[in-house]
């Protein structure tokens, strides 16, 4: 178990400053999600927990322990690639008993504790085969039991599941969740994958240009998101922002000011039919302009004063390209954002 | 249909050329008389015989051009690999002043023909007190075989992801280790291309080691069988007999290195 520590936390290469201060606690036993854009740092601040990049200033603690100048292969950290990165010349069992092998361990000690974590990742029957042998998903398993044979405090993966179809990703998705589970080693997981975060973290870190822009489990991050940025990169589908005369319109005091939007997501828009209660608001006219089915919704896309919003609705009602309609929203579940500093308003 | 017939008759009058001149050697050597010309084409005779391969194991220093030539070649190579080995890889993962320029130096130095730096080596050889030395010929050889080495080396290391270097670490590889029990063995289509290059540079080289070497008794291979060439008689008998016997080293080489040598020559191409 491994309580983790970011403090002040810089690294630039070159003249570009990938991460500008980073401060994060992670809790022992916590399964953390990095989520971001390409080229937020979120990779980069793994890599310095790992060792593998050393941070300009701030340090890293564990356990209270300063290791920031730590090598490596003493900070008790092990951590599964995005490609893979296994040693092609040896088989399964060779990777994941090496580093057993350079600690020392005896044979009888890495063949056991090899052949149980093939058993708990379903892989004995690989034992003997060389990488090139085997199927993506198999390698990212055998990644994984690499990382999970050596019993370090703290697991690092760095977009492991990108290369992967998307059955089997869902399916790693759960296995990864279930084996944190199992082992409660301290576990940080990049990506960018805004779906990947909020299905598997216990906590979401949010990061654009080198900074945490949020950090919270995945439904505060959904529910509550600080700026417009978080609003619009998490969640599928992507949140609608209005502006324009209907914002003005909101009960709200502060959504009289000018330069304001308003964020609501595709599923906390209604079709007004019925009264609108009490913490809901009317919008005005709707026109559809197209539908796609989702199976058990159907995503409406349409204009409402001139603005393209989404909603969900439910599949078994018909709708059809130019009809037009009135909407209401939930305003428990809707924000106010202001445009020049991307703040909520609402929080 | 006619591209397949052409194409097999343009190799069967390519494959009559090329083992044609081997063919011919061969029948050199098993005719006793020494007879270099002769009318015939035919390759084993009634007079064949085995002579002139017994006198040269015999009655000359074969044995020892062979191993003067083994010894020689064998530390060329062994030079050869480690130093592009590992000169290769800190070129390949390090950035420092004057990488680029040294990379560049390199290339340029491929640029000149061997017999152009015959005289600058001698002098050089010569104030080292290296002629009528090995030592001399190691380094002139591993030094003309570097370069290309190197560049064959780094183009491989190049290849290879940083990825499976970071995960060596993190399993508790110090810098050396990762070298030597991840790199080397990954690198070893690449490292057979360059043991078999340093190897060939040194194992048939004629003119440098004539330059450098006098004594008879440190004599390679390609020197004591020009010995046998005589402004008046020239023994082709063992003449032929030696140039046999000096290919089947390589030759072994290159059969049992084969299915490196094609995944090494298209290594590049196909990352693998």
């Amino acid at each position: 178990m491994a309580h983790i520590e970011f403090s002040q936390i810089t690294k630039s290469f070159g003249r570009s400053h990938i991460l500008k201060g980073i401060d994060l606690e992670i809790a022992s036993g916590e399964f953390l999600v990095l989520v971001g854009p390409s080229g937020c740092g979120k990779s980069t601040l793994l890599r310095t927990l790992a060792g593998l990049e050393t941070p300009d200033a701030g340090a890293i603690r564990v356990n209270g322990q300063d290791i920031t100048r730590q090598e490596p292969q003493n900070r008790d950290v092990s951590m599964v690639f995005q490609n893979y990165a296994l040693y092609p010349h040896m088989n399964v069992a060779e990777n994941m008993g090496f580093s057993l092998h350079l600690q020392k361990k005896s044979k009888t000690e890495i063949a056991n504790r090899v052949r149980e974590i093939a058993q708990l990742l379903q892989i004995d029957h690989l034992l003997e085969r060389k990488p090139k042998e085997l199927s993506g998903g198999q390698r990212q398993r055998v990644a994984l039991g690499r990382a999970l044979a050596r019993q370090t405090s703290i697991v690092l993966f760095d977009e492991p599941l990108s290369n992967l179809d998307a059955h089997l990703r869902s399916q790693m998705r759960v296995e990864i969740k279930r084996l944190h589970q199992k082992i409660n080693s301290t576990m940080i997981y990049v990506t960018h994958d805004q779906m990947e975060a909020t299905t598997m973290g216990d906590r979401i870190a949010v990061l654009k240009d080198g900074v945490v822009e949020q950090i919270g489990t995945p439904s505060e991050i959904y529910h509550q998101p600080k700026n417009i940025f978080i609003a619009s990169f998490i969640g599928s589908p992507e949140m609608n922002f209005i502006e324009g005369a209907v914002v003005g319109q909101l009960p709200w005091p502060e959504a009289k000011k000018p330069g304001q939007l308003l964020g609501v997501r595709p599923e906390a828009i209604k079709v007004s039919e019925g009264p609108v209660l009490a913490q809901e608001w009317e919008l005005g006219d709707y026109q559809v302009e197209l539908s796609e089915n989702l199976g058990g919704q159907t995503m409406l896309h349409g204009s409402l004063q001139g603005q393209t919003v989404r909603l969900l609705v439910d599949s078994a009602k018909e709708y059809h390209p130019g009809q037009k309609m009135k909407l209401k929203i939930d305003l428990t579940k809707a924000h106010l954002f202001d445009k020049s500093s991307g703040l909520n308003q609402r929080l | 249909m006619i591209k397949r017939i052409f194409a097999w008759l343009s190799l069967c009058i390519f494959a009559v050329f090329s083992l044609y001149p081997m063919l011919y050697v061969l029948s050199v050597s098993l005719r006793g008389d020494n007879a270099f010309q002769t009318q015939s084409l035919e390759i084993f005779s009634s007079q064949s015989t085995l002579k002139n391969f017994v006198v040269l194991f015999t009655e000359t220093d074969f044995l020892l051009w062979m191993r003067n030539s083994l010894f020689i070649s064998a530390v060329t190579t062994l030079l050869g690999v480690a130093l592009a080995s590992t000169s290769a890889y800190a070129l390949s993962r390090h950035r420092f002043r004057g990488r680029n320029l040294m990379l560049f130096s390199l290339l340029a130095s491929q640029m000149f023909p061997a017999t152009m730096l015959i005289l600058p080596f001698y002098i050089i050889l010569a104030k080292m007190h290296l002629i009528d030395n090995f030592w001399g010929l190691f380094l002139i050889y591993s030094s003309t075989a570097l370069p290309f080495c190197i560049w064959q080396m780094k183009a491989y290391y190049d290849t290879i992801p940083k990825e499976l270097e970071e995960a060596a670490v993190l399993d508790g590889c110090s810098r050396w280790m990762t070298f030597y029990k991840i790199i080397l063995p990954v690198s070893s289509p690449a490292l057979v291309i360059t043991a078999l290059f340093s190897f060939m540079t040194s194992w048939s080289e004629y003119v440098i080691a004539a330059v450098v070497l006098q004594d008879p008794e440190l004599y390679t291979l390609p020197l004591g069988l020009r010995s046998f060439q005589a402004s008046l008689a020239t023994q082709w008998g063992l003449y032929a007999a030696g140039a046999l016997i000096v290919s089947v080293p390589v030759l072994i080489l290159f059969i049992s290195i084969s299915r490196y040598l094609v995944s090494g020559l298209t290594m590049g191409s196909v990352k693998g």
